[in-house]
């Protein structure tokens, strides 16, 4: 099982991303295990420079803005 | 539409740019076609109102979109990965320069301060270079420019990119050369040190496109009832208050206290860049002074309070202060200066 981390200190565009992903695996079937990572230290700790960020199995694969469906379901 | 981005994104771009400049130079006869409609007197009060609310809504509307759609495809060029690699141990000087030049290109939210503050540290970019990044990021901020430049003419919008830029470089530098470091939360100064070395992404033309659109949802989703607000506060303005009543409060008429008391009413406010230009434009056309009005509107957009509360996290106490203290001082030089010359 695939897991998936938002990382995202509680703007609108974190909390989009994140219904988002939650949405489109309900609707893909896909089983997912979703966190939301709001501890600023462990947000920089990945490495990432702008939110909302998302890490796929331990790697970053987004940071800034809300991603597109179509990466999104490039995850799933 | 999509097989066009596809197959030709430069046909696109260009099909899109002349819609985009034919529907532009309907408004104004539209607007006017709009308020005749109604049963009021030319020349009313409420008639002038209406008429600015009918003509700035939809330009101010249109210009966003432009505007941001055009700088989401060119901050798909400037990541912040990318602008720290080319300001990682960069002298001063140089470095603020680049760095508030960089500001403007680079994609940049305030709840992201943080960790691209902390990012710009972890890789070697000197802390003055960070702040003139922090400060230019914000206030020289493209939506700013253009509506400045389609309401006000070029003349002010370049005034505004260049002394906001000025006070970025300067300031910056300044902090830089305080060395504040120690000012610093702890915990920041004992993060690891990281690479600066950036890979570029190759994103192809239509993809960037992509990423415009997604700038245009984002972002004029986020600001268009700031911009209504702000319109129809100017509208009021506009067409109620008399002719010269900001002259006395910000206008020539006005004491030397008028720029700083602009300026700290400015710090706590924060309206995104696109709700404040009606506000401008109508303090001036009824008589405020344009250094006064200049120095209002950066620091409302520059100096924000949820900005430093976020930033509070990295920074000591100290280390805020001066630099609120260091800008604002900027900006009222900004304002004195021009109020003098102009």
């Amino acid at each position: 099982m695939k897991n998936i981390k938002v990382l995202g200190t509680g703007c609108a565009n974190c909390k989009t991303t994140l219904k988002l992903i939650e949405e489109m695996a309900k609707a893909t079937g896909a089983e997912i295990q979703l966190e939301k990572i709001e501890d600023m230290q462990a947000i920089i700790g990945y490495g990432v420079m702008s939110t909302p960020g998302v890490v796929l199995d331990g790697k970053v694969v987004h940071a800034g803005g809300v991603p597109s469906r179509d990466k999104i379901f490039g995850w799933l | 539409m999509k097989k066009l981005i596809q197959s030709s994104p430069r046909g696109f771009l260009l099909i899109a740019a002349m819609l985009w400049f034919g529907l532009y130079k309907t408004l104004e006869p539209f607007s006017h076609v709009l308020v005749d409609a109604l049963p009021l007197e030319t020349g009313s009060h409420a008639y002038n109102a209406l008429q600015f609310f009918f003509y700035d809504t939809p330009k101010v509307l249109l210009l966003l979109a432009g505007v941001v759609m055009l700088m989401g495809m060119i901050n798909s060029y400037f990541t912040p990965e990318r602008t720290r690699a080319l300001l990682a141990g960069r002298r001063e000087g140089v470095g603020n320069i680049m760095a508030a030049l960089l500001g403007i290109v680079t994609p940049f939210c305030s709840c992201s301060a943080v960790p691209l503050f902390i990012g710009f540290v972890q890789a070697g970019v000197p802390l003055g270079v960070t702040f003139s990044f922090l400060i230019s990021a914000p206030m020289v901020n493209e939506i700013a420019l253009t509506l400045l430049f389609a309401l006000f003419g070029w003349k002010i919008a370049a005034l505004y990119l260049g002394l906001g830029l000025s006070i970025a470089i300067i300031s910056g530098y300044i902090i830089g050369r305080l060395k504040m470091e120690a000012h610093l939360e702890d915990w920041v100064r004992n993060m690891p040190k990281v690479s600066a070395v950036h890979e570029g992404d190759t994103l192809t033309l239509s993809e960037r496109i992509y990423a415009g659109f997604a700038s245009v949802r984002e972002i004029v989703g986020k600001v268009w009832l700031y911009v209504l607000a702000g319109i129809a506060i100017g509208a009021g303005i506009h067409g109620y208050v008399p002719q010269d009543f900001m002259a006395s409060l910000m206008g020539k008429d006005a004491g030397w206290w008028s720029v700083p008391v602009s300026v700290l009413i400015g710090v706590p406010m924060y309206t995104n860049a696109a709700g404040i230009i009606p506000i401008v434009e109508a303090l001036l056309a009824k008589g405020a002074s344009l250094g006064t009005v200049l120095a209002f509107m950066m620091s409302v957009i520059a100096l924000s309070l949820p900005e430093m509360v976020i930033l509070r996290k990295v920074l000591k106490l100290r280390l805020i202060a001066v630099f609120v203290g260091v800008v604002a001082t900027g900006i009222m030089l900004v304002g004195f200066i021009f109020n003098a010359v102009v």
